[in-house]
């Protein structure tokens, strides 16, 4: 059985279409980039990067905060599916729940590339070595992760295990499970907002809406990625995803980014209204700072795509047709990474805490070396997938097609 | 804090034996390759700074000083001396007297054995235009400033390095307690335990916090041989470094390298719990402040006038 159940999904990711051995064999060799560079950098340091002290974090950090929001959403799925048995949601629950294994996948290759010392990584291992726990937030958030990591894995892997055998997995058992998910994902994304929004020394991030901007952002950016990687799926396999439940998570895409662009109005208002010293960075950010100015345009276009996509959004005709439904999608998707990363991380460290001006954007190494990750993440999106779309639809193993899961 | 890493101490005997075997096992593998491949592995497997036993820390320390006498070639010692009892440091800076010169810079530079390339500082000069009244404002700064001579009219200097807060932010976030305070008030770093995730740095209202992003050099000829395990020993490529008050300095009873160097003593030091110390004294009879005062950090680097303003006797 077990040994059935290994030549299965063997035969499964090495067989396939054109355009998915295509698609592999670009994240392949786009992985083989990234990893060249990554040997670079392990090799000369950070030094290889743009980051400076003045601005310590950078590119690696901004991506890791958008996918912890990537990761986060699954969630989205599971609320309605789970807790209010909104059934036509359920064929793409799997599908969003192994996307949150490989967004959280991302993120600790994200974190682990960002540290100056990753060898001494057992530092880290209570017992072994130090946890500062509960003392440090960072500590907090390699907990959640990994505690949300192994439960999303938990959930789809025991999931494909009974479809493969036929049996109905809906039981008591993994019910708990379940509704822990709920409060996890918003757990991973609160908590990746604390360590930001504890610091006084940087008045940008020091701000209580950070962490309820954070939760709305990604239940935005989130779904509007997995909308498409939906349609993608229904339109090359087998698995049967409806227009109904497709538009349910446009509607959730909608009041997230209601909720998004009403935050950000908050946050501009107290800061321009009390026009305090703190509001140098946010400055900096939307109009340029003692003539330094690199990064207004991006923060522009992140405002008006998020904008418009919530305009189209909001009416309702256009929400329910595939055309408005994907622009709108596309430009959250775009805006929400752009807002979350360069709108986010990057200004909170300029000016600097002595007030220097140190205009950080990423080299093409630190370039290269995300996209490696992104395509390893999205390797092991694919693979996974494909896997559990074989078993759902009965490609391999027992499933019962009158069952719904 | 230190209590809580001491009480753990007892249950990680085991732990400790654990490590040392693997260590051996490893170093015995590596033996062909030599003295320096087994002291990497045993600099790998080393644990906390505050889980070192005495012989532990002893035999460290020799080895490291083989290890950088061989590298450096010259006869170079790491001490570990201890905080002394009933002392606390605390530093005062008289900015009326400041001229700008950056000698401290490059004192502090010298001493702490500091990468020349790339560049590390652990003191910054900022410049400041008189006539800007906002001059907490630090946007109005520059770093960079670089005229024929110093000072300049119209200008005045605030240099600014560690703190050394009572309350130190930075200490907080650490995920591995790389860094703390010591009983003396300094906050140190145990550069072989920093995992280099930068947090302290974000943490950090003052700069003061450093990143090797490259691996640091020191050329052999400048090196400075007085050493000590949580100060000047040279750093590591990929950890994080800060002004230690030059613990090897002040731990032995000497002034600091910026206080030695400092052309006009602008720069005062000394024991903040010794009531005839010259630090008491400035900061009972002059009008001290110290850098943003309302995050709370407590720290104990003062800022005061002494000239334009009558001492009180």
């Amino acid at each position: 059985m077990l040994i059935d159940a290994i030549n299965g999904i063997i035969r499964t990711i090495t067989r396939g279409s054109r355009a998915y051995k295509l698609w592999v064999g670009v994240l392949l060799v786009l992985a083989a980039i990234g990893i060249s560079f990554v040997v670079k950098q392990a090799s000369e340091g950070l030094i290889v990067t743009n980051m400076r002290n003045q601005v310590s974090w950078g590119w690696y950090i901004a991506n890791f905060t958008f996918l912890v929001g990537v990761a986060a959403a699954a969630v989205v799925l599971v609320i309605p599916y789970y807790v209010y048995k909104y059934k036509p949601i359920g064929n793409i629950v799997l599908i969003g729940e192994i996307m949150a294994v490989a967004a959280v996948s991302m993120c600790l290759m994200f974190i682990l590339l960002d540290m100056g010392s990753p060898e001494r990584f057992w530092h880290l291992i209570p017992g072994l070595g130090i946890f500062n726990f509960p003392q440090s937030i960072l500590t907090w958030d390699v907990v959640v992760l990994n505690l949300y990591l192994f439960l999303n894995l938990f959930l789809v892997v025991y999931a494909l295990a009974k479809i493969y055998a036929g049996k109905s997995y809906k039981t008591g058992f993994i019910w708990p499970f379940i509704v822990f998910s709920i409060p996890a994902a918003i757990s991973i994304h609160t908590v990746t907002a604390f360590l930001y929004a504890g610091l006084p020394s940087r008045p940008f991030w020091n701000a209580a809406i950070l962490a309820p901007r954070f939760i709305a952002s990604a239940f935005s950016s989130g779904p509007a990625l997995m909308l498409i990687i939906f349609q993608i799926i229904r339109k090359r396999t087998k698995l049967e995803i409806t227009d109904e439940s497709l538009f349910k998570v446009g509607e959730l895409i909608t009041w997230a980014m209601a909720f998004n662009l009403f935050f950000l109005i908050a946050e501009l208002y107290k800061e321009i209204y009390s026009a305090t010293d703190h509001i140098a960075s946010l400055d900096y950010l939307y109009y340029g700072l003692q003539g330094h100015d690199r990064l207004v345009p991006w923060i522009w276009t992140a405002v008006i795509f998020n904008s418009i996509a919530f305009l189209i959004l909001l009416i309702p005709t256009l929400r329910k047709s595939f055309i408005p439904l994907n622009v709108a999608c596309v430009l959250i998707f775009i805006g929400v990474y752009i807002e979350k990363g360069i709108g986010l991380v990057f200004p909170g460290f300029i000016p600097g805490t002595l007030g220097e001006i140190y205009e950080y954007f990423p080299n093409s190494l630190e370039l290269w070396i995300s996209v490696g990750v992104w395509s390893i993440g999205f390797l092991i999106f694919t693979l996974f997938a494909k896997v559990a779309i074989a078993i759902k639809t009965g490609e391999i193993g027992h499933a019962n097609p009158a069952e719904e899961h | 804090m230190s209590e809580d890493i001491k009480g753990k101490n007892k249950g990680s005997l085991t732990r400790r034996k654990f490590l040392a075997g693997l260590t051996a096992g490893a170093a015995a593998l590596a033996l062909p390759a030599g003295n320096a491949d087994a002291y990497m592995v045993e600099e790998y497997f080393r644990q906390h700074f505050k889980r070192l036993s005495k012989d532990d820390l002893k035999d460290i320390l020799k080895k490291m000083e083989d290890e950088l006498s061989f590298k450096y070639g010259k006869k170079i010692t790491v001490k570990a001396t201890p905080p002394m009892d009933d002392v606390v440091f605390g530093y005062a800076l008289d900015l009326s007297r400041c001229i700008g010169c950056r000698r401290c810079i490059y004192a502090c530079v010298k001493e702490n054995n500091l990468s020349r390339n790339p560049q590390i500082h652990w003191i910054k000069v900022l410049e400041f235009e008189k006539e800007n009244k906002k001059w907490q404002s630090l946007e109005h700064s520059n770093r960079y400033y670089n005229p024929e001579t110093v000072p300049e009219e119209g200008r005045y200097y605030v240099p600014v390095q560690c703190q050394q807060c009572k309350n130190p932010p930075c200490v907080k976030v650490c995920p591995v307690r790389a860094t703390w305070k010591e009983p003396d008030g300094i906050i140190v770093v145990d550069y072989n335990w920093c995992i280099g995730c930068r947090f302290c740095m974000a943490a950090c209202p003052y700069g003061a916090r450093n990143f090797n992003w490259g691996r640091p050099s020191v050329p052999k000829e400048e090196i400075n041989p007085n050493m000590h395990y949580l100060g000047n020993r040279p750093q590591y490529k990929g950890t994080v470094g800060k002004c230690t008050f030059c613990i090897q300095r002040s731990r032995a009873g000497r002034y600091t390298a910026c206080v030695e160097i400092c052309p006009v003593g602008a720069r005062k030091f000394g024991n903040l719990l010794d009531p005839k110390s010259e630090i008491r004294y400035i900061l009972e009879h002059l009008k001290v402040f110290r850098l943003k005062e309302s995050l709370n950090t407590n720290p104990k680097f003062f800022y005061f006038f002494s000239l334009g303003r009558p001492v009180k006797r």
